[in-house]
């Protein structure tokens, strides 16, 4: 009777060892890899390759050129040779990690009859009023007419003229170089309107590495949809001035139309307040010499603090805000002027702060009181006001005075404040900084990715990077084949779909849990069925390395 | 030998204008380096955010140590719109307070640092660790307002101080739940890689509160503790009148400091890190300066705690074209408009006058509903079976 009972406990261990070995294997080869899948973070596929070939773009900046020639501008054989097209290459030297050329298409041709006619006007004025109503141009492209040696449209020391539209106007010269002479000066010009160095290092100010604070100066503010104007008056003495500012005519009259010609650049909207009883943060200080107040321009920091909890920006929008405040000083410190570090008093009376908005100082005209008892009634003049304000919001958006090349004459900017190819100039900058923005995002989230395992991007995320990167490819192609409105608008949608897919509230879903944490959570569920199993499996292979050296030994 | 000597005789005056040119240069510079250092920190605009972790009138200390902080640093110059303070805000109103609506931090009820400007953007139960992340990330849902907001830009330095109960690589939120050093380091990442700040300042009052600046990773970050792993961080006073103690010690020596800096002091680091030694605090303070670029002597407080501008002077002007005639056919407009105009006055609202002198309506009489019904029928049959219907005829 033993025999069968053996062989039967021998069935059963057998048995047994086999149950053990396939809940070892159900659990290892199905329950490890279920459990790893599951536990992921979910993480929809991102263009990661295409993020990291970003970084290595090269942006080239085309800015169509087209030259027409009038007879006798320069020697016939040369003119024999029109038309034809010349691209000329400038690589910008700037310390970033996207390498930016400038390219300038020079089409050359031969002028048209009305060009001719317009040409030979007596005024520039004139012509250029004759040319403008031919064609219109796209943005970001420039005209250039070379009229002759000896015509009298320019003065005779002048070799060039720069217009408000985009048109340019250069002296052609009968030499047997003429064609490389007047190239030269083309782009001399073309450059002054287009892009230069500067207006590229102010608009990746914030990417380049380092020269903090020597670009300190020029900060223009950041590309954004759409900003906040705010014109604030400030009357901290309303017992002795009743001020009035007819706001909304000046605004109507002279700040908007600005807007409107920048409205390319993005949305604006325009509000204004009065405050009253809001004093400036320093006492000025009395100068014997003029008997007036002044305030020194070491103190100027200090001003703008105590006034700012008061004019209720942060409830205007989600825009960047630019404050323009008039102040009008209080009869015991009236005048009140603004000196600069050497002592002298500033013209405008006025000051600024990058990024923030503008104080202008606004002295009541002594001879009001002479006649009434107080409150004086002061009525501002706007103009003077918004001459000074538009001057700011113009060094604010970046728009520098133009540096012309040498011996050129400059129209001055048209009755808006700003001229077309300004614009044009803003618009470079703005892409160019918008496609440096959206990089930095693309790759920084690429490199979060990497770095911090718990964060989830959900499909909708990684759809918003595919479109940004798409935008981004599509943006620098535009640029290099000098269609400018669409590049801007291509590039406004890469930042936005970055911006988008980097601060969507759905990244942050997973809060992290540290190891010692995760194995809390782990051991009480693992450990209990795991100890069994893997006692078994150990006891099988002990037995089983027995039962190996056994017939060894038995032999 | 002359010739060995005369090299020799000929160097010295050379060498006497050599040094004299280097001292110069170097005084020249160091003039130079000096009105450079005002503008050496490179940043445009100043943030804080001020987080209080704790809730319950027996932890008055936190909420006192962050409103403290909050009115040093709106004295100093930065607006509420740019300050996100994050408080329990249960103390002023909270029914054990004998002196309504006040919050103390100095004994004898010396100064209320809650008084009547206090703006807090995350109130009670908002304070939590999501949000807290939230506002430090930048991911927040399109719907928070402006002022919940940390608008920082890679121009902003940004202040933030934690106060609150923790432990060794904790800080407990509201008792319900904790933030690690790693999730702080790995926020502060987040707003590295966006370049959300130039530079951070963190400035913890907790016990252990070294603890949490040890896992961060990224540059610019300057952090202060008010005690090593393994201390305990001490409260200053109790008031006996609030029954509570009212400041904790590391915040209080702070304060005191921060109070003799105004917003033109060129006081720097070093300074702040020398207060409240051992001696005074108990506790040993801490600092980290390696992921710090500039040398802390060079780094203002007024950078961190203070808010000052870059300003230009405005030199240019464009000339606009007046236009005359509109103004005058503008201003007359604009008399006869408001001449025309009717007096002003509010839209009409609620007629309340015809509310308040209302004669009260007769209502409707209506037969009591099912529940009452149902419930005087329960009555009545649970009587009926007590007492037997017999006694029906004593009713009817």
């Amino acid at each position: 009777m033993a025999a069968p009972g053996v062989a039967a406990t021998d069935l059963e261990v057998v048995r047994g060892k086999r149950a053990a070995l396939f809940f070892a294997a159900v659990a290892i080869l199905l329950g490890l890899p279920l459990w790893w899948k599951t536990t992921e973070t979910y993480r929809a596929p991102l263009p990661y390759s295409q993020i990291s070939g970003l970084n290595a773009l090269q942006l080239r900046l085309m800015v169509p050129v087209t030259v027409v020639f009038t007879r006798e501008s320069v020697p016939l054989d040369d003119q024999e040779k029109l038309p034809f097209t010349v691209v000329q290459e400038r690589e910008i030297p700037l310390k970033y990690k996207m390498k930016i050329k400038c390219l300038f298409q020079k089409a050359y041709r031969r002028a048209l009859e009305h060009e001719e006619a317009a040409l030979s006007l007596g005024s520039m004025k004139e012509a250029e009023a004759m040319l403008a109503k031919s064609q219109k141009q796209a943005e970001g492209s420039l005209t250039v007419y070379v009229i002759s040696e000896h015509s009298s449209l320019l003065p005779q020391d002048m070799m060039s003229y720069i217009g408000p539209e985009r048109t340019a106007v250069v002296r052609g010269i009968m030499h047997r170089e003429a064609l490389n002479i007047v190239g030269h000066q083309v782009i001399q010009v073309a450059q002054a309107m287009s892009l230069t160095e500067d207006v590229l290092a102010a608009a990746l100010s914030d990417h380049l590495p380092e020269d903090k604070w020597s670009s300190d100066k020029r900060r223009p503010l950041k590309s954004s949809l759409g900003y906040e104007i705010t014109f604030s008056l400030l009357n901290p003495d309303p017992k002795s001035h009743d001020v009035h500012w007819d706001i909304e005519g000046a605004v109507q009259r002279y700040v908007q139309p600005f807007l409107s010609a920048l409205s390319a650049v993005g949305n604006f909207s325009v509000d204004s307040q009065i405050l009253y009883y809001a004093v400036l943060g320093v006492n000025p200080r009395f100068d014997p010499a003029s008997s007036s107040y002044y305030l020194a321009a070491h103190s100027l920091p200090h001003v703008i603090n105590p006034v700012e909890s008061r004019l209720g920006s942060s409830a205007a929008s989600l825009y960047p805000v630019l404050n323009f405040l008039l102040y009008v000083p209080e009869l015991a410190h009236s005048p009140l002027y603004i000196q600069d570090k050497d002592g002298a008093p500033v013209a405008t009376n006025a000051f600024h702060s990058p990024r923030w908005g503008g104080i202008m100082i606004y002295n009541v005209d002594p001879t009001a009181y002479n006649a009434s008892e107080l409150p004086v009634r002061v009525e501002v003049e706007m103009v003077r006001v918004m001459e000074v304000f538009l001057a700011q919001l113009r060094l604010l958006f970046g728009i520098a005075q133009p540096q012309m090349p040498p011996k050129c004459l400059f129209s001055g900017p048209k009755s808006e404040g700003l001229t077309t190819w300004e614009l044009d100039q803003l618009l470079w900058a703005r892409s160019v900084e918008n496609l440096a923005t959206a990089t930095t995002t693309l790759t920084s989230l690429a490199q979060l990715l990497g770095k911090i395992s718990n964060i989830v991007i959900k499909d909708d995320v990684a759809s918003e990077v595919y479109s940004a990167v798409a935008a981004v490819q599509k943006a620098a192609e535009e640029l290099a084949s000098g269609h400018l409105a669409s590049a801007f608008i291509a590039s406004q949608e890469a930042v936005t779909s970055s911006e988008r897919a980097f601060f969507d509230p759905s990244l942050l879903h997973l809060l992290y849990f540290p190891d010692d944490q995760k194995f809390a959570i782990y051991i009480p569920l693992f450990l209990p069925m795991a100890v069994p199993i893997l006692l078994s499996l150990v006891k099988i292979f002990l037995e089983t390395r027995k039962s190996w050296k056994k017939p060894e030994k038995i032999d | 030998m002359v010739a060995a000597c005369l090299p020799r005789e000929g160097l010295r005056p050379l060498a006497g204008w050599l040094l004299l040119l280097s001292v110069g240069s170097v005084a020249a510079g160091r003039i130079e380096d000096q009105t450079e250092q005002f503008f050496r920190s490179g940043h445009t605009n100043n943030w804080a955010v001020l987080v209080c972790t704790s809730r319950f009138w027996f932890n008055y200390r936190h909420v006192a140590n962050t409103l403290s902080v909050y009115r040093s640093v709106k004295r100093l110059g930065i607006p509420d719109s740019h300050i996100v303070l994050m408080l329990a805000d249960d103390m002023a109103c909270n029914p054990r307070n004998p002196k309504p609506a006040t919050v103390f931090s100095h004994k004898n009820m010396e100064l209320n640092v809650y008084g009547d400007d206090v703006e807090v953007d995350y109130r009670s139960y908002e304070v939590t660790v999501e949000n807290f992340l939230r506002v430090l990330t930048g991911r927040i849902p399109s719907s928070t307002p402006r002022s919940k907001r940390l608008l920082s830009d890679d121009r902003s330095n940004i202040l933030i101080y934690m106060t609150g109960h923790g432990g060794n690589g904790f800080l407990k939120f509201q008792d319900s739940e904790e933030i690690t050093n790693i999730e702080l380091a790995d926020a502060f990442e987040q707003m590295w890689q966006k370049r959300r700040y130039n530079e951070l300042l963190f400035i913890i009052d907790t016990c252990q509160g070294a603890s949490m600046y040890e896992r961060f990773y990224s540059p610019n970050i300057m952090a202060l503790a008010s005690s090593q792993v393994g201390e305990d961080s001490l409260s200053h006073q109790p008031d006996p009148a609030i029954g509570v103690h009212l400041m904790d010690r590391y915040t209080f020596y702070v304060l005191e400091f921060l109070e003799e800096i105004n917003p033109a002091s060129q006081t720097n680091m070093n300074d702040l890190f020398q207060v409240c030694p051992r001696s005074l605090c108990v506790s040993t303070p801490g600092h980290r300066t390696d992921l710090f670029q500039r040398d802390p002597k060079n780094v203002l407080i007024t950078d961190f705690f203070g808010s000052v501008r870059k300003v230009e002077i405005t030199t240019e002007t464009i000339s606009l074209q007046p236009d005359l005639e509109i103004t005058e056919s503008s201003y007359k407009k604009d008399r006869m408009d408001e001449e025309l105009m009717e007096p002003l006055k509010y839209a009409e609202q609620l007629p309340v006058a015809q509310i308040i002198h209302q004669k009260p309506k007769l209502k409707d009489w209506h037969p009591p509903g099912g529940f009452i019904l149902g419930l005087w029928a329960l009555i009545i049959m649970v009587f009926f079976k007590t007492y037997g219907i017999k006694h029906m005829k004593f009713i009817f």
